[in-house]
């Protein structure tokens, strides 16, 4: 991985360096086109590892319902709050 | 589909995820044919949910390579450790959907855990249907195609043997055009053979008639010169002549 010398806007963000963020950033394409073909680049992507393969496992499905859960509880949550325990943590 | 409309500017290059996708998704804006395999995996999860390159995070980083006795699991920690968090500041509020979604939980696990592996074999069996008719279509083509092949370098074979039935169709016409030819000539020498025939036979009655005519003619005119007198006359002359004659014809006989 640390071999071939590559220009910022190439890298993915798991290869860019802290300081190197910003510059990151200002060199993906923001324009409305660009954030929905990243969108449908990582819909792509997430199918073609977990669902398009011949022995699928529960996990493909499992972490889209998780996540779902997970996203519902965070919307929810001004709601949930006045059920807490305690008024003080 | 809308993952067409991702690549009109396709010039990012992501690195090859490689856990369990032999090539490059969509790496360029190129078809690539024929189409990769479907892998026959896809992506581990452990307990379902976490995809497992979340635990690969750090590892080659850290140089921690297998779970060890005293720290187990690094993320098991972090995991516990933020469980705990979200619960002690009830970030994550136990109420009764808790308790409902516990139980729903439960079964559901029991249900996978049970019935999965059915379930994925009535799947691949449904595949492999799929799959056999497919190949079944597909032999069934080739198939045919290659005895059209075979048909195709067969009529080509034959189409060699037309040299020679071009060859007797030519002597054939030859034949028929040398017949005609000389059906012809014979045609053309009768014919000129008749028509000088019948210009020398007409030469022929035409001089037979001048001379008829002409002994006719002078039949008549000698004719109508002899008087009956002078023919008395001349028949008794001719009458003595005669004895005459047959006198001196017995002398030289008895002589």
């Amino acid at each position: 991985m640390a071999g071939k010398e590559v220009s910022i806007a190439a890298k993915a963000l798991r290869d860019v360096k802290l300081g190197e963020l910003g510059a990151w950033f200002g060199s993906r394409d923001m324009s409305p086109k660009g954030i929905i073909s990243a969108i449908c680049r990582g819909r792509d992507r997430y199918l073609n590892k977990y669902i398009y393969v011949k022995k699928g496992g529960i996990g493909g499905i499992a972490m889209i319902l998780t996540g779902y859960v997970a996203l519902s509880y965070v919307w929810e949550y001004d709601h949930i709050k006045h059920d807490r325990w305690r008024k003080y943590h | 589909m809308l993952s067409r409309l991702v690549f009109v500017s396709g010039t990012h290059l992501f690195n090859l995820f490689l856990v369990q996708a032999s090539r490059g998704l969509h790496t360029s804006s190129q078809c690539l044919a024929p189409m990769p395999p479907m892998p026959e995996h896809g992506g581990k999860v452990r307990h379902g949910i976490f995809p497992e390159e979340l635990f690969q995070l750090l590892y080659p980083k850290t140089g921690v390579t297998e779970c060890s006795n005293i720290t187990f699991s690094l993320f098991y920690m972090l995991g516990t450790g933020l469980l705990v968090y979200l619960l002690s500041k009830e970030i994550y509020v136990i109420n009764h959907e808790t308790y409902a979604g516990l139980a729903m939980l439960s079964v559901i696990v029991y249900g996978v855990k049970k019935f999965g592996p059915q379930v994925a074999a009535y799947a691949d069996q449904l595949n492999d249907e799929k799959l056999a008719k497919a190949q079944v279509v597909k032999d069934l083509t080739l198939n045919s195609m290659t005895e059209s092949i075979e048909n195709e370098k067969k009529e080509q074979w034959r189409t060699e043997g037309r040299s020679l039935l071009f060859d007797a169709k030519r002597n054939n016409v030859a034949m028929l055009l040398e017949t005609n030819y000389r059906e012809r000539l014979h045609m053309v020498t009768n014919e000129v053979k008749r028509r000088l025939d019948y210009h020398v036979a007409l030469q022929n009655l035409k001089r037979r008639m001048e001379q008829e005519h002409m002994i006719n003619w002078v039949e008549m005119s000698v004719v109508s010169t002899i008087s009956p007198q002078p023919e008395k006359e001349s028949i008794t002359k001719c009458i003595s002549d005669l004895k005459a004659l047959a006198k001196t014809s017995q002398a030289k006989a008895t002589v």
